[in-house]
């Protein structure tokens, strides 16, 4: 059923009785062509652009839980392609072109709302290298924008630009930049993406890989033994945990991330503001709750759940830089396991596995890049060559020496 | 989560600063024909178990000493906190 306000209108005079379910709940079969693995963003958007872009048939995706219960519907949903470094700011940029188009491409209200995002700047290297940023942004095709204080203080007139700890310089901006309901994001990839076929198997948990000379054939599951020309792994912080199943070491650890809801308070933030000294930034839901979150706990985890200290440093920062809401009540907090990647940029590239296909390494920015990460992904599956925008997303990158390190880091994924 | 120091008794986690597992102990031999994967492989690659993990903390914020954890990294439940360096003479590290 196709989506539209006469669509609204006829089920609300007809008592709502003509809706069907979004999606299928199928058996699985016992062959595919494509196989992914991994029902969170990522492999649903892969699986949506493996059918409509790429005219692939017989494809399922296989998720341990249900859609969407993984960092999908974990994260403080914001979405940019503020980027610096070649590898990287095209890709995002695909991405967040695809973001402008997405709600008529796969006919689904996601919410998309591009309400700008703010990086705050403290210091006068700070704004250099903002001001660096800002221009590859522009290389990139992207919007960028340096603000004055007084522009800040025209948008956010409660920041002390003042006598404040850590005074606010400036800011650099991306206006189209914003937040996404990232549900949404989860059931409009899987309705379009099952409109053209694709089986979408809940409760189905891989456990292992069937392989012939050198090539996987199928995957062991939960619910039986399911055969595959092409496998594709999405399953971000499980990554090491599945590719360990055919013996791969991943240059990544597995950190849970927190994000943190405040009880709902009246429009306040127009857009998302990140904080430059410290870790925090935040958003505003449309229900008026303050969503923000900051660092990693730090230490190796797949618990879905963080410990206190980062949440009193969370919001240490958030106090830093908007005292005015130190009385809003904390309403909710959760964690999500991230694949944090050594150099804290993805991967997106075959294995040294015949027909077994690798995505993941996603650190806490992979919402915002989960259209173009499908799309790519798709390329390279139906293709078996990468995607324009994702040439440098390589395995081999740190052998080679060519890693895409954002923050010059280096290789300790807790920092990036 | 507390980490039970060998020579301080229950300390507080966020006194340590976490450094990763503990097998970069292992520094491979830089003269071996195989060194330039296998400093690759060292520095680059992890198991990453979801599970009981041998992992290295730094007590930072305290006497600055490194300590092998044991921690499992579903619970954050700690088995076992030996010193770095007689991890590391166990294994026949002498610098
Ligand atoms: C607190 C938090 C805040 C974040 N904020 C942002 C943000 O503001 N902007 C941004 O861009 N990114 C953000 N992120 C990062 C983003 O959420 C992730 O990078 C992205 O969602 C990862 O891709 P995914 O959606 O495919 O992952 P997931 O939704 O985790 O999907 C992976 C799926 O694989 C399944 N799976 C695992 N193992 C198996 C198996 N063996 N068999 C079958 N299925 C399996 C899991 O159940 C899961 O559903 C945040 C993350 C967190 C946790």
């Amino acid at each position: 059923m196709r989506y539209s306000g006469f669509q609204v209108i006829k089920q609300a005079l007809t008592g709502h009785k003509g809706w069907t379910p979004a999606w299928r709940d199928p058996e699985p079969q016992s062959h595919y062509d494509i196989i992914i693995i991994g029902g969170g963003g990522h492999g649903l958007a892969t699986a949506y652009y493996l059918a409509k872009e790429y005219g692939q048939k017989r494809i399922a995706v296989l998720e341990k839980g249900w859609i969407g219960g993984g960092n999908v519907g974990r994260n403080t949903t914001i979405i940019r392609s503020n980027y610096l470094l070649d590898g990287n700011e095209p890709f995002y940029e695909f991405s967040l072109k695809l973001w402008e188009g997405l709600e008529q491409d796969f006919n689904y209200n996601a919410m998309i709302s591009q309400r700008g995002i703010l990086n705050l700047i403290h210091s006068d290297a700070q704004r250099d290298a903002f001001i660096r940023r800002g221009n590859a942004m522009l290389l990139g095709g992207a919007d960028a924008e340096m603000l004055t204080t007084a522009q800040i203080k025209a948008r956010y007139p409660y920041l002390n630009t003042k006598d404040a700890r850590f005074p606010i310089k400036g800011g650099l901006a991306q206006h189209r930049g914003g937040t996404v309901r990232h549900d949404a994001v989860v059931w409009g990839y899987a309705r379009g993406a099952d409109s053209r076929g694709v089986d979408i198997i809940q409760n189905c948990e891989v456990t292992g890989f069937r392989q012939e000379s050198g090539r996987v054939v199928g995957v062991e599951t939960s619910r039986g033994y399911i055969g595959a020309g092409k496998i594709g792994c999405a399953v971000a912080g499980s990554s090491s945990r599945l590719m360990s199943k055919v013996d791969m070491r991943l240059p990544m650890e597995s950190h849970v991330l927190q994000a943190f809801v405040s009880e709902g308070l009246k429009p306040v933030m127009p857009g998302v503001v990140t904080f430059g000294a410290g870790h925090f930034y935040c958003s505003q839901s449309d229900k008026g709750g303050l969503v923000f979150g900051g660092d990693l706990d730090g230490y190796n985890s797949y618990a879905q759940r963080g410990n206190l200290p980062v949440v009193e440093d969370v919001c240490e920062g958030g106090m830093a830089i908007f005292p005015a809401f130190a009385r809003a009540r904390l309403l909710r907090m959760w964690g999500g396991v991230m694949d944090m990647s050594m150099d804290g940029s993805p991967i997106i590239d075959r294995t040294p596995i015949g027909g077994l296909y690798f995505n993941g390494g996603w650190c806490y920015g992979g919402f915002k890049a989960t259209p173009a990460s499908g799309f790519c992904f798709a390329h390279l599956l139906a293709r078996d060559e990468p995607h324009p925008t994702a040439t440098a997303y390589r395995f081999d990158r740190f052998e080679t020496g060519h890693m895409i390190d954002e923050k010059g880091m280096g290789n300790q994924p807790n920092l990036h | 989560m507390i980490i039970d120091h060998p020579l301080l008794g229950p300390r507080d986690s966020a006194e340590f600063t976490y450094m990763g597992d503990a097998k970069l102990i292992d520094r491979p031999d830089p003269d071996a024909a195989t060194a330039a994967r296998d400093f690759y492989d060292y520095a680059y690659l992890r198991d990453n178990p979801a599970g009981w993990h041998d992992e290295l903390w730094f007590h930072e914020q305290g006497d600055r000493s490194w300590l092998v954890v044991t921690r499992n990294t579903i619970t954050h439940e700690i088995r076992q906190v030996r010193l770095a360096r007689d991890v590391a003479r166990a294994r026949g590290r002498s610098t």
